[in-house]
């Protein structure tokens, strides 16, 4: 930090305008102090305040009968069934994983688990999705394994099975990875704790991890390009502490079974500022903190600093007077901090004292109330020039061989590899196997039988950012579109989603449009699929150097199996017969084959029919449920035999394929990226047609499961074998060598 | 057969444990806090799978100490038996109740995946119902399972029996394929001299279900409920 006294200059260090500083002047009354203005200038971030993204974010929907509560409180929450709750979101970490990877997506792991057992859930399941630069790049190695190893490194440690997720290539992303994680739990449907603060004269108390220098203005690190200096960024990465997590979740778990609890809250973004100043402002109460009962671990750190303190694995609570002893006692037993720090006041205003000095006092209304909201300009993606004909280069085998070796498609082994996918049991479906993560809600803790039926979450995440550059309205609709089609595909009603939307700097109209198309799109499937959003975040200013990454609105689907058995996963087994379900026009336009065969990334989009999604999508999930599937895969990216390929893949068997039809070329039938379309593995492929037929569904027989390798009908044979080892070899070859 | 599943700060498969203790006996394990002193009315204790303390000095170092473990060795002495999962076996051999090591995979990643165990011994506790030379599936998920011991006490172990599982494909070749941690003579699991005290890496207990992807952990626990019902 410079040494510069409190005015203009310092305001604009912080990431405030000249305007946002002379509404905090009006607000004063005077010059703020410097912990003011900090606290004013992490509230007005990009990062705490949406102030570009919450005119748009407020056209998605959000609501619907199993929709507990929507946007706006740490994580949304929807029932499941039997009383119970599914709490989920997800939330980025791009930034701080660029420059330092490890501890960037460690403590994105640990900030998103905060928000979902902060609300009484325990995580059952954490998800991530993640973008890195070419391969070429010299740095893309070094990020990915940071990343990768940071990942497990929290999750494992804390217990909670990582079931899914994706990882993408592309050169948009050199210089600033995206790192999106997801967690999910299970609650009580009655029992949801809040933020909100009450009861003036209530205790309020810190607990968890020690406060210390470290992330001191991260979120409005997180509010900005980055230049050159990036790495010189370093000092406001947090460190994350996976121990301390684990014996916050079973403390805070613990605490929430009692009746203590008035109001909890997470320290997330600006820490001690954002969680004192929401907690307060949701119960329209006042709040005075005594900064000398902070826990610290480092001496003589000002009044600035600890406000400021991105310090992780803390949390904030209300507490009823009368329980404080019982809280106090079960913090002891988990060895955790534990120190009231303030209370509730009648007087509107944060008011913050350290060393006997008032170090602050905001009025918390008009910091709230007052906060900056932009109608930023917007201009529209132009669209792209037809695509015409392609003609194929290569043939079908050694296309398909490319594919399925390819950064983007082959197989994510190396990274599952190192998180832990098992833990807690309950893992039916693991990455990999199935199109969406199936994990089985276990109650057993809770006096369920150990045989009985249990319900099980679907999860997925999605996103196809370059659908999304080329027509950012259709990529919009497609992510959400894909991630309700993964869960259908394992036999799951599709309940609801959390979004995380990542582009670039929203100051620039270009960028701003692409945001605002992609909403666009997002929520008119979001409308069409009755899949509302229930939490999201967003992550502005992901450009490095004036390069904007692609525009990835990533998509965290959830969805609901009334009978855990019933899901399917995606191997295909000996005498299975390939039915497919859907209309395939053979759209190459922004296809993996365009840029991976034939070296190009053009065209529109597949274009993305909500209504064929909706009646193709329950047609197969019904399908599942009268347990007529073995085994469904949707199709996306790579097309119909990269689909074929990943199901034989997973079984170890191979199958006889019909030809393409009639009228359609070979490699546009094949690795073509039509929406809305499944492969089904089933014993009956007659009586599927005649369900299709009856359904009105598009339906066509593909072929037959056995043999060693894909037979393609009047052509070559691509072996099991062959296959695999071109899956498999580039991430073992790249990161091990 | 009376279950006491032990619980240090930053142990995180203790769940687990409870649940296949329960499909296996029908009863619930009890749950000891590590700060507890005294292991009374037991036929087994099972330390389970973690990061207790963090893992942040050696794995297992901080657990060895804790105010429960000299109950655990009184009882392991009187005859009691111990089983210890993943950052459980870390604890026994840190404890001294067990030989050897866990090093840092050789890999130096973390791994989680299933693996094949061949049973070298069926006549305990712990392996009576699987057949001597069979091999069972299993998920692992560590960082530190690299099985170490000097050659004199691998030779000691190999002469007395001591060898309890060692990873093998599922055919029951030892290969260093099928050995992924690097682990010294293919070792996964080892027994104590009276055989009643077992530590392995990997977890039977994440695979007794069939809707989990198979059973092949159950006949540990189902032959453990056998061989001590109480």
């Amino acid at each position: 930090m410079s040494n510069k006294p409190v005015g203009p200059a310092l305001a604009r260090e912080f990431g405030l305008s000249a305007d946002e500083y002379e509404r905090v002047l009006a607000i004063q009354g005077r010059t703020p102090t410097l912990t003011e203005l900090g606290i004013f200038s992490v509230m007005w971030s990009e990062h705490c305040s949406y102030k570009s993204s919450r005119v748009w974010l407020k056209q998605l929907p959000t609501t619907a009968p199993w929709v507990i509560l929507g946007p706006g409180e740490n994580a949304g929450v929807v029932a499941i069934g039997d009383g119970l709750a599914a709490i989920f979101k997800m939330e980025s970490h791009n930034h701080p994983s660029f420059i330092e990877p490890y501890q960037g997506a460690a403590t994105g792991v640990g900030g998103i688990l905060r928000d979902v057992f902060t609300m009484g859930a325990r995580p059952v399941a954490n998800l991530n999705a993640l973008r890195f630069g070419s391969p070429d790049d010299p740095r893309t190695r070094r990020i990915v394994d940071g990343v990768v190893r940071g990942i497990g490194g929290y999750g494992n440690c804390v217990g909670v099975p990582t079931v899914g997720g994706e990882v993408n290539f592309h050169p948009a992303y050199n210089g600033n990875p995206l790192v999106n994680a997801m967690t999910v739990g299970i609650a009580p449907a009655d029992r949801i704790f809040l933020s909100a603060a009450a009861g003036i004269g209530n205790p309020v108390v810190y607990v968890g991890s020690k406060t210390g220098r470290d992330g001191i203005h991260g979120a409005t690190m997180a509010s900005a390009e980055f230049g050159a200096d990036a790495q010189e960024k370093r000092p406001t990465v947090q460190v994350g502490d996976p121990f301390t997590e684990k014996l916050l979740i079973e403390a805070c778990l613990e605490l929430m079974a009692t009746d203590a609890i008035v109001a909890i809250q997470d320290m997330g973004a600006a820490g001690l500022t954002s969680s004192s100043v929401e907690m307060a402002g949701k119960g329209d109460v006042g709040i005075e903190l005594d900064l000398d009962q902070v826990p610290q671990r480092e001496t003589g750190m000002s009044a600035y600093e600890m406000m400021l303190s991105e310090s992780q694995e803390r949390m904030l609570m209300v507490l009823r007077p009368d329980r404080q002893d019982v809280a106090r006692a079960i913090f002891k037993k988990w060895e955790l901090d534990f120190a009231v720090i303030g209370r509730l006041t009648d007087t509107g205003r944060i008011t913050i004292r350290h060393r006997g000095a008032e170090e602050a006092s905001i009025p918390l209304d008009p910091l709230a109330e007052q906060a900056p909201l932009y109608y930023r300009p917007t201009v529209e993606t132009p669209p792209q020039s037809p695509l015409g004909d392609v003609p194929d280069p290569v043939g079908i085998a050694p296309a398909l061989l490319t594919l399925i070796g390819c950064p983007d498609l082959c197989s994510r082994a190396w990274v599952w590899d190192q998180y832990d996918s098992t833990i807690g049991g309950q893992t039916v479906q693991r990455p990999g196997g199935a199109d969406a993560a199936v994990v089985r809600v276990d109650r057993v803790g809770e006096g369920q039988a150990l045989d009985g039926h249990a319900r099980a979450l679907a999860l997925t995440t999605d996103c196809t950012p370059r659908y999304c550059a080329a027509d950012p309205e259709a990529g919009g609709a497609q992510a959400v579109a894909e991630a309700w089609r993964n869960l259908t595909a394992v036999g799951a009603r599709p309940l609801a989603i959390t979004d995380n939307m990542n582009f670039g700097n929203p100051e620039k109209p270009e960028i701003m449009g692409q945001f605002a198309a992609s909403i666009r799109g997002m929520a008119a499937a979001c409308r069409a699929l009755d899949f509302p959003v229930v939490s999201g975040n967003v992550s502005l200013y992901n450009e490095t150097e004036g390069r904007p990454i692609l525009p990835t609105p990533a998509i965290g689907g959830l969805g609901v199996l009334d009978d855990a058995a019933a899901s399917v996963g995606l191997a295909l087994r000996p005498s299975d017969s390939l039915v497919l379900v859907g209309e395939t026009a053979g759209w190459l336009g922004q296809s993996l084959w365009l840029r991976e065969v034939a070296g190009r990334e053009d065209g529109p989009p597949p274009p993305v029919d909500l209504e064929a999604e909706r009646r193709n999508g329950d047609f197969v999930r019904g399908q599942i449920l009268a347990g007529a599937v073995r085994a469904c895969h949707d199709v996306s990216d790579g097309g119909l035999l990269v689909a074929v390929a990943e199901m034989a893949l997973g079984g170890g068997v191979g199958a006889e394929l019909a030809a393409a039809p009639d009228g359609l070329p070979a490699h546009a039938w094949w690795f073509g990226e039509d929406q809305a379309r499944y492969v089904l593995a089933v014993a009956d492929p007659g009586a599927m047609l005649a369900a299709a037929t009856a359904a009105g569904v598009p339906a066509r027989k593909l072929g037959r499961a056995g043999g060693d390798g894909l037979k393609l009908a009047g052509g070559a044979t691509i072996l099991i074998e062959e296959l695999r080892a071109a899956h498999e070899r580039f991430f073992p070859a790249w990161m091990e060598s | 057969m009376r279950a006491a599943v032990v619980v240090f700060p930053g142990t995180n498969r203790e769940r687990d444990i409870a649940i296949a203790l329960e499909r296996a006996t029908g009863r619930r394990p009890r749950m000891v806090w590590h700060g507890e002193t005294a292991l009374d009315g037991i036929d087994l204790v099972v330390l389970p799978g973690g990061f207790s303390h963090g893992d942040y000095l050696r794995c297992g170092a901080m657990a060895a100490r804790a105010p429960i473990m000299p109950a655990i060795r009184d009882f392991a002495a009187r005859g009691g038996h111990v089983l210890g999962v993943c950052n459980g076996f870390q604890i026994l051999v840190e404890a001294g109740l067990l030989p050897g090591a866990l090093l840092r995979n050789a890999g130096l990643r973390f791994l989680s995946r299933d693996c094949h165990m061949r049973v070298e011994r069926a006549d305990t506790a712990f392996t009576r119902h699987y057949q001597r030379g069979q091999t069972f599936r299993a998920p692992m998920a560590h960082g530190d399972g690299n099985y170490f011991a000097d050659p004199a006490t691998l030779d000691r172990l190999e002469g007395e029996g001591l060898v309890a599982l060692r990873y093998a494909t599922s055919a029951g070749e030892i290969t260093d394929a099928a050995n992924p941690n690097g682990s010294a003579r293919s070792i996964a699991g080892v027994l104590s001299p009276n055989l009643r005290v077992l530590g392995l890496m990997p977890h039977p207990e994440d695979l007794v279900d069939p809707l989990m992807g198979g059973t092949d952990g159950l006949p540990l626990f189902a032959g453990m409920a056998e061989a001590l019902a109480a």
